[in-house]
């Protein structure tokens, strides 16, 4: 069966969906994000205001458009680097092998050793809270999954015989990289990619929620489920709203990451 | 066993120093003093203060200071919590957010388990995909959603149990199942995908030739042999639980060591800070060692050839 799922077909519109009404916030969002009615506060959903209006009076709908472009910016992209200096990383260290290798993977053990939430709050001690702060935390520590994944990937391609064949041929370490070995793992990279978005959106979520990640008057998505958590007794749509498109959001991504293994490799059964 | 129990945890000596090192230097990088204050103190109160919590002293000498202190126990004095020592916190804490992930852990096992041992039975049918689907949804949920959604229906609407608090087992529920719940669908899933990968080998189509029943097979054939990669999983699990304790402590206002952790961050009580660190690196390389030798019972098969690689986190 390595027809691409439904499941993840569904997933895929939806994420691309998102995505666009993120990026066009502006010309989609009925209201703006951060135009306060005094005369119509905490408003529950109607037809004028479709997830109803917060303490402020502000549009939670618009809101949660402007919120998706900082939760789903701070996903895909700090992703996006950690895969690309993972994979360096992991690839150089499995390719050098002997000591080099066991040096730079002590590196990644270190980093390792703690839990990602732990590390990023401590960085985020240090670098104080802020959209750019989180940023910077999620990728230095993200990267290490990636560089140990492409690692092993790599000490196994490479004893290969056509990329012995290609070092016979005289290509040097570079181009056998380059060219022989990482096009085996685009697969496993696409995969990979489609799973530490969604974490890199939860970690980020989480922070804000406890108020250890994005400060106002920028607001994501755990910022927002953050603010609706203070009125959850009365007015519980503030909260439900906003973790209801982290929920979504997540699980189309991981929807998706399933659909993408099985297409790729439909031999292999659904794994973790 | 004894032997490679304490080569394990001198090797995990270093890991904890190195922790310990970096998050000290982190703390001492930070722009601005736990000390400042909008209102400016006076320079000579300041110079007190910090002569007190020995931060004149140069970062070289501070640190020795600390590790010296460390070393004998004590964690050095909470810069918020005037006159507590950050042991005493600890101490006091640390229970609490130890029977908070013990339940959690409980609960991940008991909806985990079962539902990968389902799945796997009724392979490719409903079944399989009603418990896939299910263990995707609980991958997905976010800790803080699984308890806020608890607290609406349970406390807010039904009223059947408490929101906050720490006061008794009724209390215990709802945040045990909240951080549990998330992780049951990753055991959920992973017991499946090793429990029909056992199914396949030679061994199982003896038994079935046998005409064991199926349940039997399953059960006591299948599932011991599927246990190692469970087991593996449970290093990752228990930092999992460690960290997920934050929030869920914050959720449901629990006296607990990471409602202490975050609320030390926002006032910037570095001792705190480290005092939970350490502990929390002391934890996961404990679980680790816990965890292979475990690992080393259920399959003889695995020697003890990896004296420092612990149980890798996926």
């Amino acid at each position: 069966m390595s027809r691409f799922s439904m499941m993840a077909k569904i997933s895929a519109g939806f994420l691309i969906s998102m995505c666009l009404l993120a990026g066009f916030a502006p010309w989609v969002s009925p209201y703006s994000f951060d135009i306060q009615d005094t005369t119509r506060i905490l408003l529950t959903p109607s037809l004028q205001h479709w997830m109803g209006t917060d303490t402020l009076g502000r549009d939670l709908f618009s809101r949660l458009l402007y919120g998706a472009r900082v939760s789903l910016f701070i996903g895909i992209v700090t992703t996006l680097i950690a895969l690309v200096f993972g994979t360096l990383y992991g690839a150089v260290a499995g390719y050098a092998g002997g000591r080099i290798d066991s040096f730079m993977m002590r590196v990644v053990d270190v980093v390792f050793a703690l839990p990602d939430l732990l590390l990023i709050i401590l960085i985020m001690v240090a670098l104080g809270k802020g959209v750019l702060s989180i940023f910077i935390a999620l990728t230095l520590v993200s990267w290490v999954t990636v560089a140990r994944l492409v690692r092993g990937e790599v000490l196994k391609v490479k004893e290969y015989a056509y990329v012995t064949a290609s070092r016979a041929l005289g290509a040097g370490p570079a181009r056998i990289l380059w060219k022989e070995i990482l096009p085996n793992l685009y697969g496993v990279l696409l995969v990979t990619l489609s799973f530490r978005i969604p974490s890199a959106i939860l970690a980020e979520s989480t922070l804000s929620f406890i108020g250890l990640g994005i400060a106002p008057p920028a607001s994501s998505w755990g910022t927002l489920a953050n603010e609706g958590w203070k009125a959850i007794k009365f007015y519980p749509h503030l909260i439900l709203f906003p973790s209801l498109a982290i929920f979504l959001t997540i699980l189309a991504f991981n929807f998706l990451g399933d659909g993408l293994r099985d297409f790729l490799n439909p031999r292999r059964r659904k794994a973790i | 066993m004894l032997g490679y129990f304490f080569k394990r945890v001198l090797h995990g000596l270093p890991v904890i120093l190195v922790v310990a090192t970096l998050t000290f230097l982190i703390l001492r990088m930070v722009p601005g003093g736990p000390f400042d204050r909008d209102k400016k103190l006076p320079p000579e109160i300041l110079a007190n203060i910090e002569a007190k919590y020995h931060l004149d002293k140069p970062v070289l000498e501070q640190y020795l200071h600390y590790l010296g202190q460390v070393l004998q126990g004590d964690l050095g004095p909470s810069y918020k919590y005037v006159g507590r020592n950050v042991s005493d916190i600890l101490l006091e804490t640390f229970p609490v957010s130890l029977t908070l992930g013990l339940c959690a852990a409980l609960v991940t096992l008991c909806l985990g388990i079962p539902a990968g041992i389902l799945a796997a039975a009724g392979r490719d049918t409903w079944l399989d995909r009603f418990f896939i689907f299910l263990a995707t949804l609980g991958i997905s949920l976010p800790s803080f959603v699984i308890g806020t959604l608890l607290i609406l229906v349970f406390s807010h609407q039904l009223h059947w149990l408490p929101p906050a608090l720490w006061e008794g087992p009724r209390h215990v529920l709802m945040p045990a199942f909240a951080l549990g719940a998330g992780f049951a669908g990753y055991i959920a899933r992973l017991t499946r995908s090793t429990l029909l990968d056992v199914m396949d080998q030679d061994f199982i189509r003896t038994a079935r030739a046998k005409g064991l029943p199926e349940s039997t097979i399953m059960l006591k054939h299948a599932l011991i042999n599927a246990a190692s990669p469970v087991v593996s999983v449970m290093g990752p699990l228990t930092a999992g639980l460690v960290v997920g304790s934050f929030v869920i402590e914050y959720l449901f206002s629990i006296p607990g060591m990471g409602n202490y952790f975050i609320t030390a961050v926002t006032n910037r009580d570095y001792p705190l800070i480290m005092g939970v660190t350490l502990v929390y690196a002391v934890l996961i390389v404990l679980a680790n060692i816990v965890v292979d030798l475990i690992y080393m019972k259920l399959d003889p098969r695995v020697k003890l050839l990896d004296a420092t690689g612990s149980a890798k986190r996926t």
